[in-house]
């Protein structure tokens, strides 16, 4: 395959990564998706919007985050330096309100009156019920049976925020079956309702605008790299679900040719088990949610369920722009099973005082596999997508502690 | 030309123009292929003609129905837990179309199926199969390369839903490349959900019209002969699915499979939209 000028064009007018992307929605969606696209293709060039986004990231968010230099873990692998762009220190406690802050204020510039969101580990649930109170529109939040009880601190957290959050029994009761009920209540409302969906995949807009709403990460990222360092890293990593956070922090940095890009999945038992998350590692092109992008599947067609400790990451899709990045070689994607992402979450916890979201565990896990191979001189510069505190019940769990 | 090959288009027109000679509305009835079981969802398949169906949908299960409501959702899970499959689904139409050769059926279900069995290959095998038409939910104008386009080069209709959100500047994209008839989506949901009110109806026909001359079959929320009546007052046609898969559901016994009443059960029902149907222009 052909390299392009720029990894950062994309997608086309009709919503293409490639060969991935697009929209396959049913009619009764499509012109809402087209207002969705004008309206974002509006706020885009309106100065008035950016200044209101970058109002409510600094002053109701808290960014800039910092990016932190992670000296003790960095001492004990031994080799490449290690930063953490800390998104866990954002109001929430995750990078999923950037894109929220973004997007319910598309809803309110389309005058939208009501907010729906499907959720994983709860933290989108929790960042879009968040900012649904602080905006005054009502707010439900579809969340997998089986992730209500995984998840139950950030269920009573988006109660507590006013949110109606509602169970979904059918499929396999977690995140990909919230966005299939996502999807079913937006047919159903298509009138006064705005999806806020949580990740870089759907139809066309979404996987475009999650990224634009996340590239903070990256944007800031870079900055401070150069400002600490005095140049750019030789790798950026962050664990992919969807991979909002990933894309967000990767974006800016594409047509950096030196740097390296590589995104971490979930290989929750193990990838020769088929249960698992890793669906760019063993999956396949097709069709779910909106959009072409890899899927886990059978022969038929079906989608299997995906397995990862982590709830944020157990999703069998990926967003589109990451099918195609893989595809065309800019980034590398590698698979992290429960184990070793339970293992970086303690390491992390013990050497450098910060509890991380499993999610972003899987990332750690990838460089205690990296850094040590690498030389003293590189650098590794990672998306520490959110705080684990939500995770402490998983994970005692896990390591057999009754709390 | 002999029955083997013709195309789909012709199968579908021939009924409607039938349906304009008696004068009345035809009766378009949903089942899932597979349904409870292979077997049963034969059985009842070959049955529906007799029963009053002029024109069947037969739904591809996926796992993922994301326009359908509980009841063809539960439909698509029994069906894939009875082992059911696309080729299965295909031989269930060649053994349909074994005996029936006037009967239309519309393959209706989402993309990721049809796109992992290859779109040539399936569009070879469905057509050869006896297939008349596809509809295919996942599949706006904006998508038409993918299936839409190969499907009418093979003979055979691509049926687009039609819905309440399409506005005059968006018809004329929907009915383009369109052919058999058109799909009215009489409310904005999923499957099995409310009904629109008559009036709605007959607006939304006023301005389908004005884009095409294909017939209009209205679907959604329709439970009972009455309603059916009432939408094949206007309508060319009237769709019936999740009722119809309810009776499915609840012809089962406690174990979730088939009994003795399954299939007449459906039949009867059948019976009585048709009925609703056939009069209600009298
Ligand atoms: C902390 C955290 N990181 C990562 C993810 C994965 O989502 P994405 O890949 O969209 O960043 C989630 C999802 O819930 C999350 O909560």
């Amino acid at each position: 395959m052909s390299k392009p000028n720029s990894y950062r064009t994309l997608p086309d007018p009709d919503g293409h990564f490639g060969n991935f992307g697009g929209r396959f929605v049913a009619e009764t969606l499509m012109p809402l998706i087209l207002e969705l696209e004008q309206a974002y293709k509006d706020a885009k060039s309106d100065p008035a919007f950016k200044k209101e986004m970058d109002y409510y990231l600094k002053h109701y968010v808290g960014r800039a985050n910092p990016l932190y230099f992670a000296e003790r873990l960095t001492d004990h692998l031994g080799g490449a330096k290690i930063y953490f762009k800390r998104e866990d220190l954002n109001h929430t406690g995750a990078h999923k309100i950037n894109n929220c802050i973004g997007q319910i204020l598309l809803a309110k510039r389309m005058g939208k009156t009501r907010i729906i969101a499907e959720t994983g580990a709860g933290q989108h649930g929790v960042a879009t019920a968040t900012v649904c109170a602080r905006f005054g529109l009502p707010c439900t939040v579809y969340m997998g049976a089986k992730d209500i009880e995984r998840q139950s601190p950030n269920v009573f957290r988006m109660k507590l925020l006013g949110a109606e959050v509602k169970p979904v029994v059918s499929g396999s009761r977690s995140l990909k079956d919230a966005m299939n009920e996502a999807l079913r209540d937006w047919v159903t409302n298509v009138e006064d309702t705005f999806y806020i969906i949580g990740t870089a995949a759907g139809p066309h807009p979404y996987p475009e605008l999650v990224r634009d709403f996340q590239s903070v990460i990256g944007i800031e990222a870079r900055e401070q790299i150069l400002e600490a360092e005095g140049r750019l890293p030789d790798q950026i990593i962050a664990a992919v679900g969807g991979g909002s956070n990933a894309i967000g922090l990767f974006h800016p940095f594409l047509d950096d040719k030196e740097v390296e890009v590589v995104g971490v999945e979930a290989a929750g038992h193990g990838i020769h088990t088929g249960k698992h998350a890793a669906s760019l590692s063993a999956g396949k092109p097709g069709v779910l949610h909106g959009n072409r992008t890899y899927l886990l599947m059978d022969d038929d067609g079906q989608i299997k369920e995906a397995d990862s400790i982590s709830a944020g990451l157990d999703y069998p899709g990926i967003g589109p722009e990451h099918s195609w990045l893989k595809d065309i070689g800019r980034a590398r994607y590698e698979p992290i099973g429960d184990h070793e992402a339970l293992d970086a979450f303690k390491i992390c916890s013990e050497l450098e005082g910060i509890i991380p979201a499993l999610e972003c565990s899987h990332s750690i896990a990838q460089i205690i596999k990296e850094a040590p191979k690498m030389g003293k001189d590189k650098i590794i510069l990672m998306c520490l997508s959110g705080r684990g505190d939500k995770d402490i019940f998983t994970v005692a769990e896990a390591l057999g502690v009754e709390l | 030309m002999s029955e083997a090959i013709i195309g789909g288009q012709d199968r579908i027109a021939k009924r409607f123009a039938k349906l304009k000679e008696e004068g009345r509305a035809g009766l378009v009835t949903f089942i899932t292929a597979g349904d409870p079981d292979p077997e049963t969802s034969f059985e009842i398949l070959k049955q529906l003609p007799e029963a009053g169906a002029d024109i069947i949908e037969l739904g591809m299960p996926f796992t993922d129905p994301m326009a359908d409501g509980p009841a063809i959702q539960e439909a698509s899970n029994r069906a894939l837990a009875a082992g059911m499959h696309m080729r299965k689904t295909l031989s269930l139409v060649r053994g349909f179309r074994d005996q029936d050769h006037e009967t239309p059926i519309i393959l209706m279900g989402y993309y990721n199926p049809i796109y992992i069995y290859g779109v040539a290959e399936f569009l070879e095998d469905a057509r050869n199969a006896g297939v008349d038409g596809l509809i295919v939910v996942d599949l706006p104008p904006e998508e038409d390369d993918e299936l839409c386009v190969p499907t009418v080069k093979k003979g055979l209709s691509f049926i687009r839903l039609t819905a309440p959100t399409s506005d005059d500047k968006r018809l004329p994209k929907l009915v383009q490349n369109t052919s058999g008839f058109v799909y009215y989506v009489s409310v904005a949901g999923v499957t099995g959900a409310g009904s629109a009110s008559n009036d709605q109806i007959i607006e939304a026909m006023a301005r389908l019209r004005r884009h095409t001359d294909l017939p209009i079959a209205v679907g959604f929320g329709i439970k009972s002969a009455a309603q059916a009546a009432d939408v094949a007052k206007q309508a060319d046609a009237a769709v019936v699915g999740s009722a119809i898969v309810s009776k499915i559901a609840e012809s089962l016994d406690e174990n979730g499979k088939a009994t003795d009443k399954t299939a007449s059960m459906v039949t009867g029902l059948v019976r009585e939209l048709a009925n609703g149907v056939r009069n209600a222009r009298k």
